[in-house]
């Protein structure tokens, strides 16, 4: 494992309100990844996983305990802050994928690097579209691509800003057997290449074996912490 | 963690921030599927711009045509008149005066037209002299304008020949002469065509004036002079010298200059009125924009929650939308503008005969401020009322991308910014109100009218839901049940619309039942034993001769009611010539200046009623006078106060022994001023009669039975007033109706807006049922009864308000019985209700054709 932490959760604990009273989701998560390493969330529904990605990408507060992304405190940041730290650092992949439908796939994937006034974000994300074996779908609408093309615009649009961290929710959960392993192994090809960190949350625990480190939660709670084959290989 | 990274990202340049181009390419790409239904409900405030430009065009246009025609306006360069001849020292004067002069006689008086054996109120004009020196008389055919004082012949108002079937070369009887009618008089400079519908005008030479014997003592008769100087004379310093002496003798006048300020007052109330109405189209329209904008936000949470999440601020996501909501807005509101200019040109043929001047619609003439003004005004509540609904993406969590079950709902209503907006709104709407009316009071007062009454059927539209709810029929079929709860599920636009139709509906009944409860009062008071019919202007020795016509005729003679004219001399013992020359004095100058014409009895009549002191019918030592108490304020007397009248050269001192309150409405003679018996016998008088006929044919038979022996003699009758009313109801309520038009039409655009907005909704449902088994029937009879409950539910709210507003004008305004016609109120019931049954399938079309696969693929 790297020596540098890129992203630290101390005492997380969020909670939300349920008429009279709180109702936690997250109660004292505590865990360090390391750079340029892979690590799965992996729990049953309800868990609480998809709160804990959310939390580690600054996509929503915690009710107490920090996250520290990339030395940036996320708690002292306000929504906009905590925007650009997403904008500069942060890659996203949904489990529905989440294109913008108004947007090609091209402009869907050069989106990152306009928010952050990249010069050249067209050629970059045609590349990129190339890469991932879309380069014929480059003006092609969310609703004319299938589910498998759209999950691979989405990894182009996650990629294209050489994010230091990239966060997966699900990402093959949509799909069918065969092209969730296409889609995973693209997720790893270009992960492993861009020396990316990948935080992914899934039920299926042979994807979660894929990634270097599993953290499984129950309950709103780590039970779980250990190094996989991957790590070990 | 390092506190030099956090107050990097602290301190980056805003501009650089906000990243404007990549918001305009974003909001342009994200717009692609929607422009056209951005457009149409943007395109809600176009029809009120579209009023507001239009308003203003006319009203710059007026302006330019006023300064162009205001010599025309007067059709000389001073008028004088005077309720009385012209003495030899008042016509010594006016030869003094110089220049041309013309002479002309004003009156009013019945006329006979024997080709169609009817008889009209009308205002006789005599003429001699060219006047007008400016301008023209407009005649048909137009050499009659000057030919008619070459013989005997008459000039008569193009709308009374049309209503009475009378030709050129026809007769019209005035007075005891007969005049040939010598042609159709279209337009007179400076006078109103409605003025003409109200008192046709008949012109006869003044040569015959004394041979119709229409004008004897006590007639109400207008005398004026017209003057024509030479180019380059002072007539402000003419009028500056010569005032004095017009006081004295009790003479008004009237130049060009003030000629135009007092066509323009009108014109102004009538311009702010119009103006805003408008306005209340474009809230109408702006609120439609909200309301649209709002669903339109809602079906992009998903789309914000991804650019939130890959790092776009709240502000640039809420910079994307509202870029869309303005530029959409700017498209909206330039095509609104541009409509209005083009409606500006259309609408001297709705309100002409309101306006006193031709206008003239040219490219010089047209001014383009009002196009410009338009544009901003409406931009401006464009993203102003756009704002209100795109705060709250402020709000938008980026987790709904991770989990769209996100209560992102509850969010939305917190966004305190939503509190500046309204303040901002309602300081805007405050503003507008302000510059129409010119006072911040009544502009503030429009601004609270306009929240309450948006309130009102905002909060009625609410309670209806309410009860639909809490009242839900569990046991109508599946079909009505369905279309019934539609009204209150979620993301559900029932309020908007309830608005946007409830208060078209609601301008427009009032208007109607407030018609209507006026006309049917004077149906009403002039029923039973009330009198119907009033002859004035008769002479003492007439009398006893017309008493005894009367009893041969089915007329009943209720009273004779002897009539005094006198001026006021003195109040409380200072001369009425000092109060009025005294700048502090709170006396209102009418009742100072004008004639009092009076009568004497010892009793009071079953329209007056004592309200202060104590009515004396017989005078003693001291005259008791009895006044209306309306008039006492304005005279700034009470009870006990001293009060001399000059009684054609007499002076009576009188003290206010009474005040009474007198119901005006009766057609019967009212007094100001009431004297006891015993006072004014002697004086000179004239009599009215007071009667009662069987019915109109009784009425016409003793109308035309007094021309030949009492031409002097008029009659007012109840169809005379029937008509005279109907008339001048007719024109305002066309005026007012064009302006509701304006808010129905925006009413049905927001219906269009909101349907449009929630289409995705409905073709959703659609295929739900559809897959479920539902056939389309089905599909589109639940569809057409939600669009029946919310055209009846908006119908009824806007006709409860109606009621309830009507019944307020009637009973603090008009002061008359309410009434409440049912059929016209069911009718307009029906109306909305099946107008938005079918606006709505129309815009719906297309939901069920196609297969449910293709239909959701195609939304997108």
């Amino acid at each position: 494992m790297s020596e540098r932490t890129i992203l630290s959760v101390n005492k997380l604990t969020k909670a939300y309100r349920s008429g009279d009273r709180d109702l936690p989701v997250l109660q004292d998560i505590t865990f360090r990844i390391a750079q340029g390493t892979s690590c799965a969330i992996v729990g049953a529904s309800g868990s609480g996983k998809t709160t804990l990605l959310g939390l580690c990408a600054g996509l929503d507060q915690p009710t107490d305990g920090t996250v520290t992304l990339d030395q940036i405190g996320l708690n002292y940041l306000d929504e906009d802050e905590r925007a650009r730290v997403r904008s500069e650092h942060v890659g996203f992949i949904f489990q529905n994928f989440q294109l913008i439908p108004t947007l090609s796939a091209l402009e869907n994937v050069m989106v990152p690097l306009e928010l952050r006034q990249a010069r050249q974000a067209r050629d970059h994300a045609a590349d990129l579209l190339e890469r991932v074996g879309l380069g014929d779908r480059l003006h092609h609408y969310p609703v004319q691509l299938s589910g498998g093309e759209q999950q691979r615009v989405a990894i182009a649009r996650a990629f294209i800003n050489r994010p230091r961290i990239l966060f997966a929710d699900e990402p093959t959960g949509n799909l069918d057997a065969d092209t969730s392993d296409t889609i995973a192994d693209l997720l790893f090809d270009l992960n492993r290449e861009s020396g990316t960190t990948l935080v992914l949350v899934t039920h299926d625990m042979d994807l979660a074996h894929r990634t270097q480190r599993v953290i499984q939660l129950r309950g709103g709670r780590i039970i779980a912490d250990f190094a996989t084959d991957e790590q070990s290989a | 963690m390092s506190t030099d990274r956090i107050i990097h990202y602290r301190s980056a340049n805003f501009w650089r921030r906000a990243n404007p181009v990549w918001l305009v390419k974003m909001a342009w790409r994200d717009s692609r599927t929607h422009r056209g239904r951005l457009l149409l409900f943007v395109s809600s405030i176009s029809i009120g711009i579209a009023a507001l430009v239009a308003m203003n065009t006319l009203k710059n246009t007026m302006e330019h045509n006023i300064d162009a025609q205001a010599n025309v306006l007067l059709g000389a360069d001073i008028e004088v008149s005077s309720n009385q001849p012209f003495t030899e020292v008042v016509e010594e004067l006016f030869s003094n005066l110089g220049g041309q002069r013309s002479r002309q006689v004003r009156f009013s008086s019945v006329v006979f037209f024997p080709a169609a054996d009817r008889m009209r109120l009308v205002q006789v004009r005599t003429q001699d002299g060219d006047f007008p020196y400016y301008g023209k008389l407009t005649t048909d055919p137009p050499a009659a304008a000057t030919a008619f004082t070459e013989g005997q012949g008459a000039l008569v108002d193009h709308n009374l020949m049309l209503q009475f079937e009378t030709e050129v070369g026809d007769s019209v009887k005035v007075g005891a002469l007969t005049f040939r009618i010598a042609g159709r008089l279209l337009k007179i400079p400076g006078e109103t065509a409605a003025a003409g519908n109200l008192e046709p005008r008949v012109y006869i030479p003044g040569a015959y004036l004394e041979e119709t014997r229409l004008v004897q003592r006590g007639s109400r008769v207008s005398h004026r002079m017209y003057f024509k100087f030479a180019e380059g004379e002072d007539v402000t310093a003419l009028i500056e010298r010569v005032q004095p002496q017009f006081k004295e003798h009790h003479l008004n006048y009237e130049t060009v200059a003030s000629r135009k300020r007092n066509i323009g007052r009108p014109l102004r109330n009538l311009y702010r009125f119009l103006n805003l109405g408008s306005f209340v189209a474009l809230l109408l329209g702006s609120v439609g924009v909200a309301s649209a904008i709002h669903a339109y936000v809602r079906q992009k949470l998903n789309t914000i929650a991804v650019l939130r999440s890959l790092g776009a601020t709240t502000g640039q996501t809420m910079g994307i939308y509202l870029l869309q909501a303005s530029f959409m807005g700017l498209v909206g509101v330039a095509a609104g503008a541009l409509m209005g200019t083009g409606v500006a040109s259309f609408l001297p043929d709705v309100i002409g005969d309101l306006l006193p001047v031709e206008v003239e619609f040219t490219l010089a003439t047209v001014s383009y401020a009002p196009l410009i003004q338009g544009l901003y005004v409406g931009l401006g509540m464009t993203v102003l009322f756009a704002l209100l609904p795109l705060v709250s993406i402020r709000r938008v969590s980026p987790l709904i991308a991770l989990r769209f079950s996100f209560e992102e709902s509850a969010l939305l209503k917190k966004e305190p910014l939503r509190w500046v907006l309204y303040l901002l709104i309602g300081g805007a709407i405050t503003a507008f109100a302000m510059t129409q009316t010119r006072t911040w009071t009544r502009g503030l007062g429009f601004a609270v009218g306009v929240f309450l009454a948006f309130g009102l059927l905002t909060l009625v539209a609410r309670g209806l839901i309410y009860s639909v709810r809490r009242f839900f029929p569990t046991s109508w079929s599946y079909v009505w049940r369905q279309g019934l709860a539609n009204l209150y599920r979620p993301n559900n636009q029932t309020v908007m619309l309830l608005l946007a139709l409830g208060l078209g509906t609601f301008l427009i009944s009032t208007l109607y039942l407030t018609q209507y409860g006026l006309l049917d009062n004077i149906d009403e008071i002039t029923s039973g034993n009330q009198p119907n019919m009033v002859l004035i202007d008769i002479q003492t020795d007439q009398q006893e001769e017309l008493v005894t016509l009367i009893g041969q005729h089915e007329v009943q003679l209720i009273d004779q009611v002897p009539i005094v004219a006198m001026r006021l001399q003195s109040i409380k013992g200072r001369p009425v010539k000092e109060i009025i020359e005294n700048p502090d004095s709170k006396v209102r100058r009418w009742t100072l200046r004008r004639e009092y014409r009076t009568t004497y009895r010892d009793y009071l009549s079953d329209t007056e009623t004592v309200v202060a002191g104590q009515w004396q019918g017989t005078a003693g030592d001291t005259v008791y006078i009895s006044i209306d108490h309306s008039i006492a304020d304005d005279l700034q007397v009470q009870i006990g106060d001293e009060m001399v009248f000059d009684v054609q050269g007499v002076p009576i001192a009188t003290v206010i022994g009474s005040m009474r309150s007198v119901n005006w409405q009766r057609i019967r003679p009212n007094f100001l001023v009431l004297f006891p018996a015993g006072v004014l016998e002697e004086a000179p008088k004239f009599h009215v009669f007071v009667l009662r006929s069987a019915s109109a044919v009784a009425s016409a038979a003793l109308q035309r039975a007094i021309m030949d022996p009492f031409p002097n003699v008029s009659a007012i009758d109840l169809q005379l007033i029937l008509d005279t009313v109907n008339t001048l109801l007719d024109k305002v309520a066309l005026v007012i109706r064009f302006m509701a038009l304006f808010s129905v039409v925006t009413g049905l655009l927001v219906l269009l807006g909101v349907i449009t907005s929630s289409r995705y909704q409905r073709i959703e449902e659609s295929v739900l049922l559809r897959t479920l088994g539902a056939v389309r029937s089905q599909v589109v009879k639940i569809m057409t009864l939600e669009y029946f409950f919310l055209g009846f539910l908006a119908a009824f709210t806007g006709l409860g308000l109606a009621v309830a507003g009507t019944w307020a004008l009637t009973y603090f305004v008009f002061n008359i019985p309410f009434v409440l016609p049912f059929l016209p109120l069911a009718l307009v019931l029906v109306a909305v209700s099946g107008l938005t049954v079918v606006v709505g399938l129309l815009s719906s079309r297309g939901i069920h054709d196609s297969p449910p696969l293709e239909v959701l693929r195609s939304v997108g």
